[in-house]
């Protein structure tokens, strides 16, 4: 039997970026506000020093800052006709853990979708007709817009402090930003960063074949900056260990970096972290969340009650939670019912390697997110008519750094070991570099999410089952885009290039992304979405789902951004209309 | 009946009141304010409130050269605070340094610089340390070894390092300067951590507010003093920095991040202006600068390489570190200070900057002491202390191996 805890006005799942973001703006309302976080407690100044923080075998071969899988972790298969087995390792994508959750190890890469990406399906349906969208795929629109997002845009931008260059203030559209993306209300907080040699080559061939390179929006910030709560942050050095590390300079934006160092000066809110939530406790009507059941690392369970329960975990715990506490119908592809679990999309990750001869990289020398980018390639930028499939990606050189386990570029034939292999690693380690391309994945009726009927977490709950594959419309997009790519960098004129498009079946092995969204995702039809367009649950009003979960399918852009937006606006939902006059605020 | 009972509890209060202080109490909302505002002005919880205790209630451990004294209960409590202290007695406390039924208190309580308080402020600080809730918490405040906590002992030292009286206003000086010489010298009580102390642990008092080290760690100079001193700063950012923790040249880190937080953060704009003019306008010291070594010194030669590997990325390679986030060690009085025990300290065992409501980064040094050798210590400090417009004495490994060994006991 838990114990039960005093109430709370609201309690928050997971306190990363969406958790903090909603959990200061509602401590802004006076609200009192409980985090649940079931990781370890981390700030910067106790757990990312500069002293140790850098360590490749800690951080990023032996994923010291994600979730353990001991203590949860997903099961996969490519197919409903498949048995899925566990994930003991993560390979494919890195959840986060603890304060900042995966906000702490992203790169930081910070791009906001473009404005028709909310109203996907209709705009498709629009340009090329009603047959535009392959049966396969399950598109829709957002339920939102534009004019609805770019507020909690320029909020999320604000608080971290993003660098960049804009490319469209206000419609105008502006030299050396993005000229594809949304009129954004104000500049960038802070100038791009300066650029290393690979992009800049990089920027130069792509500028002399016509396209229009730009510097990659990042939450890497490129001067002193104190942000919209009055924190300050501090330039990034380039140091190269920034994805799958924690930022010890204070430059990589994160909750706690950003937000957490006011949440915890405020007597309305609490954290208490190592509590892993164990399921949404509902009334008798099934209509009403009551609060949470966590459990503590002693193994001992509390009730917190409260009125209002709002999920901030990770996309895969998002989703968990709810078909473990019965909020909203569990999807089925076959009767194509239910919701929870719909519309599960990735990412489909694109490369071109290139060798040279004559140049020296300094490889080393690297952020997550510093680099130059073409958006030429990426969404419906460009025209599909006769293509065969839609969508694309965000093409782009962002050296993350090349840290001495991880990286030893060799050219295909080199063997895995011995000298030649040594020989190789000499040879190219200064002079390779990459070309990106961060694809598009479009949801379809047999990719979802679902409660494993087999394998199950420590306390016997089940864990969550990911069924997916790459549908044929993204396979087509990856080589199309593939070797718009191979154009460019054999325009670099590099002894060797090696493209490496997505192809077959997903392999949940090695590492591509962790941009998994939707499943619990956002809309304006109750029969096709979760939530509705401020994050609330169509079934448990005074439950808020928010994250990438949210997204009925991915566009060629990293995700965070447009998480932190929607935390914003479910917390002005919250705010402004919510407290005011509880209930559904659309109905049906 | 009411009437009756209205009288019966009057009784009752007056018997408790007189019980503890004679006199007629003031305890009006206004007065209690001012005093709980002068209380926080003075920092008495520096001392008198444990970490996690409940506030006034003592405690707190004073180590000093001669040994360890302790911050007392002052709440209310009859027995173990200081509710039997009529306000007299609580007066004298603050001007002579003598204690309720005579006994001398130890320099560790600043009387030296609470005689300058004027009794008016007195009376608020008793009416408001009346009006906190009585905690009882027994405390033994003197834990100094023999012959030191021999308090007669103190005749003698009060003889030598104390000079009793109000403060006095100087007709020649602003109102402003005079409010912040009031604070300065007096409440704020700045000397007891910034003047450097005689062998008998009293104020240097020619040497006023220029450096001392207590605690293993050095209170910079903070006279207007352009080399050492804090004389190339601005009233404004002076203010800043009291009141944030932080401005352009530096973090508060150690001691003084606990003053920022529990005292300056909330000072009044004014007297934050006022002690900024005060110290903007106070001596300069005469003593000499020193030479910055030569480049091609060994110990700046090695220090150079080191800074540029574990200093650099955040105190950049000019020195000039990023405002509000990591401190300036060009011109910086720290860096400059004839006592290296806080830069020492700091790179040894890291530190950690102080939150404040107006700058809550709270951002921290890390921990050098497992990868860097006295040497390396010795000499990064001593590349610091000597480039960028510094010049200070060079540090040896020794005075680094010293506390490194205080530090690990």
């Amino acid at each position: 039997m838990a114990k039960r805890l005093p109430p709370t006005d609201a309690v928050i799942i997971g306190l990363g970026w969406a958790g903090a973001i909603i959990a200061n703006e509602l401590t802004d309302e006076g609200l009192q506000v409980v985090a649940l976080e079931r990781g370890p407690w981390r700030d910067t100044a106790a757990d990312f020093n500069i002293a140790t923080a850098p360590d490749e075998l800690r951080y990023s071969q032996r994923q010291d800052l994600m979730l353990r899988t001991a203590q949860n972790t997903i099961t996969m298969r490519n197919n409903p006709g498949q048995k899925a087995l566990p994930m003991r390792n993560w390979g494919s994508f890195h959840p986060g853990n603890g304060t900042g959750g995966a906000g702490n190890h992203w790169a930081g890469i910070t791009f906001r979708f473009q404005p028709e990406e909310f109203r996907l399906k209709s705009h498709l349906t629009e340009r090329y007709g009603s047959t535009a969208v392959p049966e396969q795929l399950t598109l829709q629109d957002w339920g939102t817009d534009w004019t609805e997002m770019e507020p909690f845009y320029d909020a999320f931008d604000k608080v971290a402090g993003t660098s960049g260059k804009a490319g469209n203030l206000e419609n105008k559209i502006q030299d050396g930003g993005n000229p594809y993306e949304g009129p954004r209300s104000s500049e960038y907080p802070t100038r791009p960063l300066r650029q290393p040699y690979g992009p800049t080559l990089f920027a130069q061939a792509a500028r002399d074949m016509g396209y229009k390179p730009f510097p990659v929006p990042s939450a890497l910030i490129s001067e002193p900056y104190t942000n919209s709560l009055g924190v300050t942050m501090g330039p990034c050095t380039f140091c190269g260990f920034c994805t799958n590390y924690g930022c010890a300079n204070y430059s990589k934006a994160t909750a706690i970096t950003t937000i957490i160092p006011v949440l915890v000066r405020k007597s309305n809110f609490t954290c208490r972290t190592n509590s892993e939530v164990l399921r949404i406790l509902m009334d008798a009507s099934g209509k009403r969340a009551t609060g949470v059941v966590f459990v503590d690392s002693s193994g001992e369970e509390w009730e917190q009650p409260a009125d209002i329960v709002i999920v901030t975990a990770f996309t895969f715990e998002n989703v968990r939670l709810m078909l473990l506490s019965g909020v909203g119908e569990p999807y089925d592809p076959i009767t194509n019912t239910g919701t929870t679990g719909r519309n599960y999309a990735y990412q489909t990750a694109n490369g071109v390697q290139l060798f040279f001869d004559d140049k020296n990289f300094n490889p080393f020398i690297g952020a997550g997110a510093v680099g130059m980018g073409i958006d030429d390639f990426n969404n419906d930028n460009f025209d599909h008519s006769g293509l065969g499939f839609i969508g694309g990606g965000s093409i782009r050189v962002t050296p993350i750094g090349a840290a001495p386990i991880g990286n030893r570029p060799t050219p295909p034939g080199t063997p895995t070991w011995g000298s030649e292999w040594k020989k190789q690693t000499v040879k190219n380690y200064l002079s390779t570099m990459s070309i990106g391309c961060e694809a598009s994945s479009y949801s379809m009726r047999n990719n979802y999410l679902s409660l494993d009927p087999t394998y199950c977490d420590r306390l016997g709950r089940p864990l969550l089952r990911v069924t997916f594959d790459f549908p044929e419309n993204d396979l087509k997009m990856a080589q199309y885009c593939t070797d718009k790519v191979g154009e460019i960098a054999k325009a670099m004129n590099p002894r060797q290039y090696v493209k490496n498009p997505s192809k077959g079946h997903w392999n949940g092995g090695p590492y591509q992304s962790s941009h998994v969204v939707g499943g619990f995702v956002m809309g304006a039809d109750p029969k096709t979405s979760s939530v509705n367009k401020y994050l609330q649950s169509w079934d448990v009003s005074n439950v808020f789902v928010v994250g990438a979960s949210a997204f009925p399918q991915n566009p060629g852009y990293n995700p965070t951004a447009t998480v932190g937006a929607l935390a914003f606006k479910a917390a002005d939902a919250i705010r402004t209309l919510y407290v005011k006059n509880p209930g559904p605020l659309v109905q049906a | 009946m009411n009437n009756l009972l209205l009288k019966s509890v009057g009784i009752l209060a007056f018997t408790a009141t007189a019980a503890v202080a004679q006199a007629p109490r003031d305890d009006s909302f206004e007065k209690v304010a001012r005093g709980r505002y002068l209380a926080t002005l003075a920092d008495c919880s520096a001392c008198h409130t444990a970490a996690g205790g409940a506030p006034f209630a003592g405690g707190v451990v004073l180590q000093t050269p001669f040994g360890d004294l302790v911050g007392a209960n002052i709440t209310p409590d009859p027995d173990t605070g200081i509710g039997r202290y009529t306000e007299e007695e609580f007066q004298r406390v603050m001007s002579e340094g003598i204690g309720k039924g005579g006994y001398h208190l130890y320099g560790a309580m600043p009387f030296t610089a609470y005689t300058k308080v004027s009794k008016s402020d007195n009376s608020a600080i008793y009416a408001y340390l009346r009006s906190v809730e009585p905690v009882r918490n027994k405390v033994e405040t003197n834990q100094l070894p023999f012959p030191f906590n021999i308090r007669a002992s103190l005749i003698g030292w009060n003889f030598l390092n104390f000079s009793k009286g109000e403060f006095e206003k100087n007709p020649d000086r602003s109102a402003e300067w005079n409010r912040g010489a009031y604070i300065v010298e007096g409440l704020g009580h700045c000397g007891t951590c910034h003047t450097p102390k005689t062998s008998l642990g009293g104020d240097e008092n020619d040497r006023f507010l220029e450096g001392a080290t207590l605690q293993n760690w050095h209170a910079p100079n903070i006279t207007a003093d352009r080399h050492r001193g804090i004389g190339s700063w601005s009233t404004d950012e002076i203010v800043q920095y009291l009141k944030t923790g932080t401005n352009r040249f530096d973090t508060a880190s150690g001691p003084m991040a606990e003053e920022v937080e529990n005292s300056s953060q909330h000072w009044n704009d004014a007297d934050l202006n006022a002690v900024a003019v005060y110290l903007k306008e106070s001596r300069t010291s005469a003593t000499e600068v020193p030479d910055a070594l030569d480049a091609d010194d060994t110990r700046i030669v090695a220090g150079k390489n080191i800074y540029a590997d574990r200093c650099s990325a955040c105190h950049t390679p000019d020195g000039n570190g990023i405002p509000r986030l990591f401190p300036k060690l060009s011109s910086a009085p720290l860096v400059n200070s004839d006592d290296p025990t806080s830069l020492i300290r700091v790179v040894l065992a890291g530190s950690r900057a102080g939150g404040t409501q107006a700058s809550p980064t709270g951002p921290a040094m890390p921990s050098f002491a497992w990868n860097l050798s006295d040497d390396d210590v010795a000499n990064v400090l001593t590349y610091i202390r000597n480039r960028w417009g510094n010049s200070a004495v060079p540090v040896a490994a020794s005075e680094v191996k010293e506390l490194r060994e205080q530090l690990q006991e």
